[in-house]
């Protein structure tokens, strides 16, 4: 099985964190994606997903794009990997989870079981947020089909965690969604079209007017979750870099930053300096609630509801 | 695959003796049901079977020539892996007709120790495209699969063409607006999921408020909804609350609503489905034999002459009578809803 850049088979454990860039959720403009991506050559994280992973309708950026961005950030040391769609049901689809299955360069995250079942037996694979593992037989069952690397639902926390760690396959990686408003759910609907009162397929890409998605109040005025085209994310950011001495005790080996508009240079040198030792973890807990402009959360960490924050002001 | 047999099974809800009595009397021609616990996606308070209740319940089933289901459809975590290991044995010893399971390890588990044991692909299992589903074919030879609740009518009919298994799709019931097995929403707010608990927006959970402005429903402290004093109050499932998007109040992301295939029950059948189900465990009894004497009906006459079917308007009054918030959609099978 050939592997691609990156993504080798064996991981020592004494190996350092690596920080992760996850895939740009919102539909951005075309520039400001190229000037993001730019930016991220200069940055110190290690792994950058690239890719549409919420609408299959999002098209300013064909794969050939997106594999010369890949290429400028692999020429800039770092390890690439395309990201397919979460939630994919036409054939149309498919075909495009093929091609970028096909890519021949950079490594995949398979975001359904059909992405998994397309790169099976073909080549090592990133199991993405998306897909269920919740238990050692299923990431077992996944390591036999080719995955090299997984990452930890949302929901699940540091219990779980601790019992797939004893019982990870050799060679795997694990990797936990360290910050950024949550992927919740998906759906058929677009609920940023229906906040306009379109329907999808006469969207007009409305989604590309709120490039952090959608803020939904409650009726009485709390921030609650965000809309993003047929995603909805937590209003919350979950932040986790107040737990990064607990994911290293349990070898975590990567911890994915999600793309934002705002701040995201801060945040990652902010994670690079606790990771470094230079920053104390709850200092920067707390430096970092700017850039969660409604509110942190770390609740699924801690076994508790998600939109739970555990750390003090 | 297209379904060769002469008819579409109608698959009913048993969430208790009476339920599944119900549905047997009333038409059904298979039930499903869930053991009393958290392996199964309708954990809720005063529900489903224990193994005795189980042997009774599956007796009378069989002899009035009605298949059973069980279902064992959430992820089980490691702490719990042989509970659901167990769960599957005695599903296997109850000689069922087959477990509805989402897990693909537990699945992994099912289809080694138990060979015999027949397998569905809950809707918990997410497999929204042929790849998906083709997967579970490959690995565990799968009988059926259950389609999420987010695929249009074509991309149903295209599925059933592309896959090597019997598909089953939801006919009746209260509607997930998101795409099953992958929404967190439940366990943001409450902590408890579909996945991990078997629950969504869990009554343990709910709080209702009297106040000046009227009836407010809470989920773990979160506003859901606020009910004017003469509207009528709905259980605040949340995502069918209403919330405030820049300025404007509504249903953001569903209406309390039901799903009712009726109107395209001749596609459906066209295309080939083996199964339609109804939801439901969660309801009573009484709603149980109402909602499969309808179904029965319209099944019954969609199947006699499929070209001149046209839904009869007291089945669907009856159903609508019964239905969340008294009125039906055909939800994501309908291009325009979504």
């Amino acid at each position: 099985m050939p592997y691609p850049r990156g993504l080798s088979p064996s991981v020592a454990m004494t190996q350092p964190m690596k920080l992760s860039i996850g895939p740009l959720l919102y539909l951005w403009e075309r520039e400001a994606v190229f000037e993001f991506y730019e930016r991220l050559c200069q940055a110190p994280v290690e792994i950058v997903y690239l890719g549409e992973v919420v609408c299959a309708k999002r098209r300013s950026l064909a794969l050939s794009d997106w594999l010369e961005i890949g290429d400028r950030l692999a020429a800039a040391g770092k390890e690439v990997v395309l990201s397919t769609l979460a939630l994919s049901e036409a054939e149309s689809e498919l075909s495009a989870m093929r091609r970028i299955a096909d890519n021949g360069r950079f490594a995949v995250e398979a975001n359904d079981m059909g992405a998994v079942n397309i790169l099976s037996g073909n080549v090592p694979f990133v199991v993405g947020p998306h897909v269920n593992v919740y238990n050692a037989d299923t990431l077992k069952l996944l390591a036999d089909a080719g995955a090299r690397r997984f990452v930890l639902p949302v929901e699940l926390g540091a219990e779980v965690l601790t019992a797939l760690q004893q019982q990870r396959p050799a060679g795997m990686e694990t990797e936990v969604f360290g910050f950024g408003r949550l992927p919740l759910a998906f759906s058929a609907r677009c609920f940023t079209a229906r906040a306009h009162n379109v329907a999808k397929d006469s969207c007009d890409f409305v989604c590309a007017d709120y490039p952090a998605g959608l803020l939904l109040h409650t009726r009485e005025r709390k921030p609650f979750l965000v809309l993003n085209g047929v995603q909805v994310q937590s209003a919350r950011t979950h932040n986790l870099v107040g737990q990064t001495s607990a994911l290293r005790a349990l070898n975590v080996d990567v911890i994915r930053l999600s793309p934002q508009p705002e701040g995201m240079d801060e945040i990652i040198a902010t994670f690079r300096n606790v990771l470094d030792g230079c920053l104390q973890s709850q200092q920067a807990a707390r430096e970092l609630l700017r850039y969660a402009v409604d509110g942190a959360c770390d609740g699924y960490w801690h076994q508790q509801p998600g939109m739970d924050w555990s750390v003090g002001a | 695959m297209i379904n060769t047999q002469r008819h579409v099974e109608l698959v009913c809800p048993a969430g208790s003796l009476p339920s599944l009595k119900a549905a047997v009397d009333n038409g059904a021609n298979a039930v499903y049901m869930g053991f009393r616990d958290g392996t199964n996606a309708r954990n809720f308070p005063g529900l489903n079977f224990n193994g005795g209740e189980a042997t009774a319940a599956i007796a009378y089933a069989r002899d009035r020539g009605v298949r059973v289901l069980l279902a064992i459809n959430t992820y089980p975590s490691p702490g719990q892996w042989e509970k659901w290991c167990a769960a599957v044995d005695q599903a296997a010893r109850l000689y069922v007709d087959a477990v509805i399971l989402a897990d693909a390890g537990l699945m992994n588990y099912a289809a080694r120790t138990h060979p015999q044991l027949k397998l569905h692909l809950s809707v918990q299992g997410s497999a929204t495209n042929y790849e998906a589903i083709s997967f579970y074919t490959r690995h565990f030879d799968i009988k059926r699969v259950v389609l999420p609740r987010v695929l249009s009518l074509s991309q149903v009919r295209n599925i059933i063409r592309r896959v090597n298994t019997e598909v089953e799709v939801f006919g009746f019931g209260s509607l997930c607006v998101m795409v099953e097995g992958r929404c967190v929403l439940s366990s943001y707010v409450t902590g408890d999921s579909p996945n991990t608990c078997g629950v969504c927006s869990p009554a343990k959970a709910v709080r209702w408020e009297e106040s000046a402005a009227g009836r407010k429903s809470r989920l773990n402290g979160v506003l859901i909804d606020v009910y004017a004093p003469q509207e009528p109050a709905g259980y605040p499932t949340l995502c069918k609350g209403r919330f405030n998007v820049d300025g404007n109040v509504y249903y953001a992301l569903e209406e309390p609503t039901s799903l009712n295939v009726l109107d395209i029950l001749p596609e459906l059948l066209n295309a080939g489905v083996a199964a339609i189900k109804v939801e439901g465990r969660q309801r009573s009894p009484a709603y149980v034999a109402h909602v499969t004497r309808v179904m029965r009906s319209a099944l019954d006459a969609c199947e006699r002459d499929p070209e001149h079917f046209v839904p009869k308007p007291e089945w669907l009054a009856q159903l609508d009578k019964v239905a969340e918030g008294r009125c039906h959609t055909l939800g994501a099978y309908h291009r325009p809803w979504q």
